[in-house]
């Protein structure tokens, strides 16, 4: 298969990729590993995993990372309240205490969390492991490990192989550095904020409605509203919630209305500093500049 | 496609270029080994070879591991593999080949743009002498610039940022280490949170499953240091400066303003990784240094505006001046009295303090005193040090 059919199916699902971006996809998918999405938040990382699970028809599971995230949440816990109560149900039955351990360490009693259900499906599914670099270092340990052999080990139960290879995607926006080890074990693309072109082009795959010229001017507004210097950067979802703003308010033509435009800023910029920067005299700049 | 490398007709083939090309990777920094090879050469497998731009967004994908390497990794595969129609002598190439020309290996790997020997990089002497900026000739070009026009560049070397940096560290180390007297639950603390583990057991019938713990957050005191510029201070603002600088640096929730007729905010600019470059941002800001001052009405302005935003309970406020107001009195006392109100301690260093027999006199000195937590000399960095013990008692 080629990585221009990936980047139309991809297109098809309304994503567009640009031409790095879906190299990697093509190799992640023909490698089998597992493809690390690093990137200004924002830049549609996740939005990588949802598509292609589309394009491969098969289920995301989402292993979303935090601080203090660990193996009981990412990879398995015993259900611990049915335990108790078959203990309870065993005592009152007369049941030996011998058979009774054996039947709640049995699989039945298993909490299935993304990383085991991830590895245990007929059918290889997108394993999207959001956010990396806010988990613990511990935790990137142990997902290197369940990453190169695709087995988990459970003391009580032993050894749980791999029914089928799960495509890993990892995203991270650079909390944290992430160790070699991890960025070694998995190809990379660095995900940019789109170019006119492709930003264009998203916004018609998303937004068909919108006119030519006013889209034209949106882009042109958003592409050198980032050149500014702002605390938080507008995305591109924010940049289609600008679109879909702007259509709500019927607006054709972003010079028309200062005070409109001035309003309809609160989609893009997300801190009171940034508001505070973009001033009415900027943002008709920028809108003149646009059009 | 002429600009494709020529490989000598001995050569082994693909997979030998590729341990070449591995090899030239690591020769400029990027972290790729035996296994990277070996993911290339499948990787290749599955993308049309014979086209280069496909091959160099393949090998991008495989080869980089972040933003730096992605960055330099264009420049590295045209040296190799597109080399303008150039016999390579040697398909493996030995290191020194790539290195002679380009920067020395022992730098990191992003520290320096890579300027792959392979002749298209235009040499730096060609056009006139200013396209030497780079390196030892730039700082030249701006120490001659110094001495035409005042700039604070002059006034603060590098060595005594470093060594402020110490300083403010030790400092700001004082003023973060303070922890909350109560504890609060939390994922990771550092005792058993009884109260919420025996709720919690009520659900599996007093039988304890997880145990909550608590742990007592941080309350850091953040500084806000207000700087003055003014002439009469000119000759102190060097190590105010510096001072400044490092403490920026050694803690991200420092604030620091300069103030001579009016105030400026010079925290962005101070942040700066670049040393030299930040207080050439600095001296475009602080326009009207070595002027009059108006220390009044700064601290007014201040207390109106960026008080409100960044000053609050547990907020240490850092004056550096020597009290000369050209405003009256009053106006200083009420800004001072309207700043005190926010709940935040103030902490005057005056640098005429250090003088034998000085008295507060200077009438806007003498309407400030009433407000202030903490009134010291401060003339070298030494003064400053000294104010570690005091900090840790506020």
């Amino acid at each position: 298969m080629q990585w221009t059919t990936r980047q139309t199916a991809m297109a098809e699902q309304g994503y567009i990729a640009s031409d790095d971006l879906a190299m990697a996809v093509h190799l992640a998918l023909s490698l089998g590993r597992p493809l690390l999405l690093e990137g200004a938040a924002g830049v549609g990382k996740t939005e990588v995993a949802r598509v292609l699970a589309a394009v491969c028809d098969t289920q995301l599971i989402r292993l979303q990372c935090y601080e203090g995230l660990d193996a009981a949440q990412a990879i398995y816990e015993w259900n611990y309240q049915r335990q108790l109560l078959t203990i309870r149900a065993a005592a009152e039955d007369g049941e030996t205490g011998r058979s009774v351990e054996q039947r709640i360490f049995s699989e039945e009693f298993l909490l299935e969390r993304p990383l085991l259900k991830a590895i245990r499906q007929p059918k290889p599914p997108v394993l999207l492991i959001d956010e990396i670099d806010r988990a613990d270092e511990e935790f990137e340990a142990y997902l290197l490990e369940v990453l190169s052999e695709y087995q988990i080990s459970v003391p009580e139960l032993g050894t749980l192989t791999a029914t089928t290879r799960p495509i890993v995607i990892l995203t991270a926006n650079g909390t944290r550095d992430l160790s070699d080890a991890l960025r070694r074990r998995c190809l990379y693309a660095h995900v940019d904020y789109p170019d006119r072109e492709t930003e264009l082009a998203i916004l018609k795959a998303r937004c068909g409605e919108v006119e030519d010229s006013l889209a034209n001017q949106i882009i042109g507004f958003v592409q050198s509203l980032r050149k500014e210097e702002l605390e938080k950067k507008p995305g591109i979802a924010e940049m289609l919630d600008f679109s879909a703003a702007l259509m709500g308010l019927g607006v054709a033509d972003l010079t028309e209305d200062p005070k409109l435009l001035q309003a309809s800023l609160a989609t893009l910029l997300k801190t009171e500093a940034d508001r505070f920067n973009i001033i009415t005299e900027v943002s008709q700049r920028l809108a003149g500049q646009a059009a | 496609m002429s600009r494709v490398s020529k490989f000598a007709a001995r050569d082994p083939g693909p997979a030998a270029r590729m341990a070449g090309f591995t090899a030239h990777l690591r020769a400029h920094g990027l972290r790729v080994g035996v296994g990277e090879a070996d993911i290339a050469l499948r990787a290749l497998t599955h993308v049309q070879a014979s086209n280069p731009e496909e091959t160099r967004r393949a090998l991008k994908t495989v080869c980089t591991g972040c933003a730096d390497d992605v960055a330099q990794f264009d420049d590295l595969f045209d040296s190799y593999w597109l080399n303008g129609g150039r016999v390579r002598q040697k398909v493996v190439p030995s290191l020194s080949e790539t290195n002679s020309e380009s920067v020395q290996s022992s730098r990191p790997a992003n520290s320096q743009q890579v300027a792959a020997g392979t002749g298209e990089t235009t040499d730096p002497d060609d056009g006139n002498g200013e396209a030497e900026a780079d390196g030892t000739g730039k700082l030249v070009a701006t120490i001659v610039q110094n001495l035409m026009k005042k700039d604070l560049r002059d006034l603060v070397q590098p060595e005594d940022i470093a060594e402020a940096e110490v300083i403010a560290r030790r400092l700001g180390a004082a003023l973060q280490d303070r922890r909350s007297r109560r504890r609060k639950a939390a994922r990771k603390g550092d005792q058993i949170h009884f109260r919420k583990l025996i709720r919690q057991s009520l659900a599996t019938g007093g039988e304890p499953l997880s145990l909550p713990k608590k742990h007592r957050p941080e309350r850091p005191l953040k500084i806000v240091a207000l700087c003055d510029v003014s002439g009469s201070m000119t000759l102190y603002a060097q190590v105010f400066l510096a001072f400044l600088a490092g403490l920026m640096r050694a803690d991200p929730a420092t604030d620091a303003y300069l103030f001579h007729t009016r105030l400026v905010r010079i925290a962005d600019a101070l942040r700066d990784k670049d040393t030299l470059r930040a207080l050439g941002r600095l001296s475009v800001l602080a326009d009207g240094f070595g002027g009059g001052s108006k220390i009044g009405q700064s601290l007014t302005q201040f207390s109106r505006t960026y008080a409100r935003r960044f000053v609050d309970g547990r907020t240490v406020v850092l004056i550096l001046s020597d009290g000369y107001d050209t405003d009256a009195p009053e106006l200083l006392g009420t800004a001072l009295a309207k700043l005190k109100q926010r709940g935040c301690k103030i902490i005057w260093l005056n640098p005429l303090k250090g003088w034998d027999g000085y008295q507060p006199i200077a009438q806007g000195m003498a309407a400030a005193l009433p407000h202030l937590d903490l009134f010291r000399p401060a003339n070298r960095l030494a003064d400053l040090a000294a104010l570690e013990p005091e900090l840790t008692r506020l």
